[in-house]
């Protein structure tokens, strides 16, 4: 099934640095997934979240207030 | 404490590799070496330390706790006094805010936390320890909660949620009480380490480099500048000295990696202690970029008024030290 995945952040380092380790770890899973970006804050409030980035997996907060590196994000994709 | 590195390094530097003690390069390298690697220890010990605190009152659990029930007053402190032990990156505040005052959490004690978090960090509190002792680093945590606490009350008093911008407005009118499912991790203490070790490295990665420069650039003062320099320009008695640092400061974005040990060399060579605290305060705390971030929930005048009140508090403070220290 095809993953979706969201990088919520304001565009700030940790964010951007969040969003490539994601690309990279698909790249290196060789798996197929929706990847969004969202920057805008009024959109990113209606997640709840408290802190930046947030990596979600299928609508599921999975790592939150800070950069999940690559391997971790690949753990969590091919969990 | 560190006397043990210091001959280390004294053997090293004059030793090893043959320079010339009190020559100038001698000293400044000396300085170099020594400084980073007292640092650096303090600074995975403390990042240590307080990824575990963190660990077990994370920032969503902190906001539950406040909501939860009334507490008449000392809210203001617990935000304040939870503000420096979480540690979070600036494009943080906007998320944080919202989340608060959404939450139900007052208006002033939302902006307390918003102080205190950058003010009173694992950095900052590591960086003191190292450059300037204890008794120094007691009075400096103790003072940015406690301005972190009044600037919040103050805030708080004035009523300030008609300046909201619209859209934060209109969250705060359908405000549900957010929904109390956080989930307590169930995880020994044994099993949280790697993380919270993992989390140390990384904040100590991140602010490396700014410690490495601001040590190099404090090392090369130190050894170049002759003792008392500042004293003839700035001295306890000139009393728009701490205003004008402070002033100085406000614009300026850095952490307080970058700052302190050049700060440090200032106070060596003569700059009152209050009125360089008062300039780190001003720095690390209020920032151009914080407030074009915080403009998205802040009307302009609002943002003045925060930044004002916080200016105020950190201006008191610095003459408060220079008073006592």
């Amino acid at each position: 099934m095809k993953k979706n995945i969201k990088v919520l952040g304001p565009g700030c380092a940790k964010c951007k640095t969040t969003y490539n380790n994601v690309l990279e770890a698909i790249k290196q899973l060789g798996i197929e997934a929706d990847v969004t970006k969202i920057e805008d804050i009024e959109e990113m409030m209606k997640y709840n979240v408290l802190t930046t980035p947030v990596l979600m997996v299928d609508d599921v907060i999975k790592v939150k207030g800070r950069v999940a590196d690559i391997n971790e994000i690949k753990t969590l994709l091919t969990a | 404490m560190f006397d043990w590195l210091q001959h280390i390094v004294d053997w090293l530097i004059y030793s090893v590799f043959g320079l010339t003690h009190g020559s100038k390069i001698g000293d400044a390298v000396n300085f170099f070496v020594f400084d980073t690697i007292k640092i650096f220890i303090l600074l995975g010990f403390i990042t240590i330390l307080m990824g575990i605190i963190n660990s077990y009152f994370p920032i969503d659990k902190v906001r539950n706790f406040l909501t939860k029930r009334k507490w008449y007053g000392l809210d203001y402190f617990l935000a304040s006094f939870f503000g420096t032990i979480t540690p979070f990156c600036s494009c943080s505040s906007v998320p944080l805010f919202i989340g608060f005052v959404k939450g139900g959490i007052p208006l002033g004690v939302t902006l307390a936390f918003l102080i205190s978090s950058p003010l009173v960090d694992a950095v900052s509190v590591a960086m003191f320890l190292g450059m300037f002792g204890w008794k120094v680093t007691i009075v400096y945590v103790v003072s940015g909660i406690v301005l972190s606490m009044i600037s919040g009350y103050i805030l708080g008093k004035l009523k300030l949620e008609h300046l909201l911008t619209d859209w934060v407005k209109k969250i705060l009118e359908n405000k549900q009480i957010a929904n109390e499912n956080y989930e307590e991790e169930k995880q020994t203490f044994m099993q949280r380490l790697p993380d919270i070790g993992k989390e140390a490295l990384g904040i100590v990665k991140g602010v490396s480099i700014y410690i490495l420069i601001g040590i190099a650039i404090g090392g090369l003062m130190h050894g170049f500048i002759p003792t008392g320099f500042f004293e003839q320009y700035i001295t306890k008695e000139n009393p728009f000295a701490v205003p004008i640092a402070t002033l100085v400061g406000v614009p300026m974005y850095s952490n307080a990696a970058g700052v302190l040990p050049i700060m440090q060399v200032l106070v060596q060579k003569g700059i009152p202690i209050g009125t360089a605290i008062a300039f780190m305060m001003a720095v690390v705390g209020l920032s151009i970029p914080e407030g074009l971030l915080l403009k998205k929930v802040m009307s302009t005048k609002m943002l003045l008024i925060f930044y004002g009140v916080v200016t105020g508090c950190i201006i008191i403070s610095g003459y408060l030290f220079n008073l006592i220290l």
